[in-house]
């Protein structure tokens, strides 16, 4: 295999940064490993506060305190649990004694990009195993050889390492003086998964308390001493910026005490502010209504025309066309005929709207910033800071607050680099505190889709020929000119690496020129891509006449690994950032989710009118999930949702229940895009800027009751965070269809099925 | 004329912008950062307190509409983090990222003590002013009840 450790993860998109002359240093999987196993041979760095530090992640103080590093991002997701659960298993301590530090941006952590549904299968879990077994496997050699037995005779459980033959144990306090002066073991021996006991259970989230008492700290409550306030507002057109301003007004309200303007970054900006004006003053409401006040005059864009009901026709030119061919497998166009089916997908832009709009504070003095930011990158923020204001990246220390949800917007930090350079230019701290109006008016938007699919079937019902085109603006768009097609990498997810068993495959993109920033959202491409292929699929299934699941499974064909090498992909097909030896495309696991999902949502049940239920499966992130949705329309086109059953094989759950509650709220998520959500634009600006219009899913509209099915297959671990997320919407408008015959192939549905 | 209130106990005196809103006093002046700005539109409750005992959008509640009042936010719900909504939200393991729960608790604390005992529809009704973007909704529904005494702390509704 030619293919991936290096070049197909959305973090390596980061590379592309080098081309606009900043270099970014990219943590792959083997980087990461190499870096931390070198770090333990050599001992490692004096501890701050002189405990003992087996590993970058770990220390022991001399009275027996364990403190370890999280060197990911909190967004949501648990990692600080999940990181905490794994080395109080694997060292033996006991996980409520434990002190976890957030790591600052440092390489020595190995990459700490917080997205990609990294943060355990790549981040946590190896990582925090071996700087336990490290710790660990010098207290035993210590302990025996206090005792004068055999290191293998002892064992380590709750701080404490026993001998069980003499019945004797000292706690980790007396043995770190002699565990310091021991070589550090290049591969000390990690525990059987049989002996954890914390992993697998339940556990109460190590910031639950701060959370449930108004006590955790978020970006937007960071402070410094001296901090001042700044608001800004920025172009609201991609590739506009400021002619001119007037702040004669904004000046004069009470608080404000300056107003300075930020350069700008021409289109491709990256990780690099937009620009605008910023309104600095001594509160966040005095920035907020100085900004009400300012007059700017913008420049004019190439974007300015961009308007999102133009651009669908755009789309949908490109894909009614042929397009780059990017996969080919025996001759879908020759194929293609007698009884054709055929259909057209579309899914807007979507906002990732954290419910935590972006901020940050910093301060910088001569040639040295610190900063505070809910950022999940906080490499990325030290080394965009240090590139747009000319610093070491070495001077440049990044600490993460906790996250209000990020979903992928915090892994861009153009907010925290605008907190940096004002810091620079004033000389006192400065707080850059990002309105709901910024995040939703000029963010990173998730990409809009336009795809159509047509395939020919058998008498039996065997899909024989299938053609996919795709227009849909890139990622890349935001590192270098020209990206004009959707690339391999977001092919990759759902479209390449399509699972089932059809002798004649074309995949052809269509031109798709970006007018936002395009961000990764949640998921990325296989949110519209699942939508797209899983709709269609219910298509096939009735046009065959046949039952949407008898239809997966037999479309599924036998049970086998995907040869990566005969997909007819004119390039190597990315696998997240693994290797397909290591994660290959089983279609057994696609299948036992979904027969695991059908068994426990009754699939086939007869319901009453109106009401129906919708399947679909989708591989992401390593890992395969299958969603059933049970909807209820009214005779006027309401729709409620009485139950949700999604079935995930992420091979492996540390923390189940956290598993869970990022299956609930990818359920949701997936519905918000299915049902409420869309981020149009007109005149090249946002035409959704706060929740009254960009609307997201509440209580009433919830699913009444969401059941997750773990399936602990034992194979090798995969993310958890996204993969939840894009089965969910095509399942619930194959239920609609079931319920109504309505098929929506357009999202959101909004008032699509409405009826007077 | 210096407006005067009480926030969570304790007797307090502004003399600022009496239209700013309630959220920035709480926030930047008092330092009691557990109540959120999620939109300053009233739009997603991330901010909700209470304003004598009854839930407010604190992003458009101005001063001198809390002049003489009694405003409780989520560091004053109660003095040990052990009121009813709080222990039910633990037992439910409700939180992802946490950043609209203080919002969510004070809704949903204000809401039992209208209610005693809220229907699906009271939940509905009120609990939809305060956005989750994490998808926490089947959880606080199931906290909701255990709160009210209508469900034990050990049952579980998400599927868990």
């Amino acid at each position: 295999m030619a293919t991936t450790e290096k070049s197909l993860e959305r973090r390596d998109f980061l590379s592309k940064l080098a081309q606009t002359g900043l270099v970014i240093a990219i943590g792959t999987t083997s980087v990461r490993r190499l870096e931390a196993a070198d770090r333990l041979s050599r001992g490692l760095l004096a501890s701050p506060d002189g405990a003992w530090q087996p590993s970058v992640y770990l220390r022991i103080a001399d009275d027996g305190a364990v403190t370890i590093i999280c060197h990911r991002s909190e967004m949501g997701q648990g990692i600080r649990t999940g990181m905490a659960m794994v080395i109080a298993d694997e060292l033996g301590c006991d996980y409520n004694a434990i002190t976890l530090e957030q790591g600052l941006g440092d390489n020595k952590y190995g990459s700490q990009n917080t997205d990609g549904s990294t943060s355990m299968r790549n981040g946590a879990y190896d990582t925090m195993r071996l700087a336990g077994a490290t710790a660990r496997v010098l207290l035993e050699a210590s302990a025996a050889a206090e005792w004068g037995v055999d290191a293998s005779s002892v064992s380590t459980k709750n701080g404490v390492v026993s001998h069980a033959a003499s019945g004797r144990s000292l706690p980790f306090g007396k043995l770190v003086a002699r565990a310091r002066t021991l070589p550090v073991p290049a591969k000390p021996a990690l525990k059987s998964e049989s002996q954890f006991t914390m992993i697998g259970k339940m556990v109460p989230g190590i910031d639950l308390m701060n959370v449930l008492t108004g006590k955790a700290i978020y970006g937007q409550d960071a402070k410094m001493p001296g901090m001042k306030i700044a608001v800004i507002l920025h172009p609201p057109v991609y590739g506009s910026k400021v002619e001119s301003f007037d702040a004669s007004a904004a000046l004069k309200v009470k608080g404000v005490e300056q107003v300075i303007e930020i350069p700008g970054t021409p289109p491709p900006s990256a990780f690099f502010p937009l620009g605008g004006v910023a309104v600095i003053a001594s509160s966040t409401w005095a920035a907020i209504q100085g900004r009400e006040k300012l007059k700017v005059k913008w420049s004019a864009s190439p974007n300015d025309s961009y308007d999102s009901v133009a651009y669908r026709k755009e789309l949908e030119g490109s894909v009614r066309a042929e397009g780059k061919t990017v996969r080919n497998l025996g001759d879908a166009p020759a194929a293609l005929g007698g009884k054709k089916v055929e259909a057209e997908y579309y899914a807007p832009h979507l906002a990732h709207a954290p419910m935590e709009p972006p901020a940050a504070v910093a301060s910088v003095k001569g040639d040295k910033c610190e900063a505070w930011a809910c950022t999940q990158n906080p490499q990325a923020a030290r080394d965009t800071i240090a590139g747009y204001l000319k610093l070491k990246p070495e001077n440049v220390d990044v600490h993460v607050t906790l996250l209000g949800g990020a979903f992928g917007r915090k892994s861009k930090p153009d907010y925290v680099v605008e907190a940096a350079f004002l810091s620079q230019k004033i000389g006192t701290p400065v707080k850059v505190v990002w309105t709901r109006e910024d995040d939703l008016g000029v963010g990173y938007p998730h990409t809009v889709s336009m795809q159509r699919l047509e395939a020919t079937m058998d008498a039996g019902g065997k899909i024989t020929a299938w053609r996919h085109r795709i227009a849909s603006p890139p990622i890349p768009s935001i590192f270098a000119p020209g990206q004009e097609y959707h690339s391999d990498d977001e092919l990759a997810l759902g479209v390449l690496d399509m699972p089932y068993e059809i002798p004649n495959v074309r995949v052809e993109v269509g031109k798709a020129p970006a007018h936002v920033r395009i961000g990764w959202f949640r998921s990325v491409s296989n949110v519209p891509q699942a939508f797209a292929i899983a709709s269609f699929m219910d298509e096939l299934a009735h046009a065959a006449g046949k039952d949407p699941l008898e239809f997966l499974m037999q479309s599924l064909g036998p049970d086998r690994i995907l040869d990566m090498n005969a997909t007819g992909a004119l390039k190597p097909v990315g696998n997240y950032g693994a290797k397909w030896e290591d994660h290959p495309n089983d279609t057994s696991r696609h299948k036992r989710v979904l027969q695991a999902v059908a068994r426990e949502a009754g699939w086939g049940r007869k319901l009453p009118k109106g009401e129906g239920l919708g399947i679909a499966v989708h591989r992401s992130f390593l890992t395969y999930v299958a969603s059933v949705v049970h909807v209820k329309v009214s005779p006027k086109g309401k729709v409620t949702i009485p139950r949700v059953d999604i079935a995930m094989d992420c091979g492996y759950a540390v923390h189940p229940d956290r598993v869970r509650s990022q299956c609930e709220g990818a359920v949701i998520m997936s519905l918000s895009n299915a049902m409420t959500s869309e981020l149009s634009f007109k005149n090249g600006r946002a035409v959704q800027t706060n929740f009254n219009a960009y609307k997201v899913v509440r209580m009433a509209q919830a699913p009444r009751v969401i059941k997750v099915h773990i399936i602990n297959s034992g194979g090798p671990m995969g993310g958890v965070g996204e993969p939840g997320v894009p089965p969910v919407a095509p399942a619930f408008a194959n239920a609609i269809f079931a319920a109504t015959g309505k098929r929506l192939r357009t999202l959101p549905i909004g008032d699509q099925l409405a009826k007077a | 004329m210096p407006i005067k209130l009480t926030v969570n106990g304790s007797p307090q005196t502004f003399d600022g912008d009496p239209t700013q809103p309630l959220l920035w006093y709480l926030r930047d002046d008092l330092g009691l950062t557990g109540t959120k700005f999620g939109c300053g539109i009233a739009a997603c409750g991330a901010c909700t307190v209470h304003l004598n005992g009854t839930s407010v959008q604190s992003c458009v509640t101005p001063m001198m509409a809390a002049a003489n009042m009694k405003v409780t936010t989520i560091e004053g719900l109660s003095a040990k983090g052990d009121h009813p909504v709080q222990k039910a939200w633990a037992a439910a393991n409700v939180p992802q990222c946490g950043y609209c729960q203080s919002g969510q608790m004070m809704a949903a604390s204000a809401l039992i003590k209208k209610k005693g005992k809220p229907t699906d529809a009271d939940v509905d009704e009120a609990m939809s002013l305060v956005i989750c973007r994490c998808g926490c909704y089947p959880r606080i529904r199931e906290a909701i009840m255990i709160a009210a005494g209508m469900m034990p702390a050990t049952s579980t509704t998400g599927g868990r």
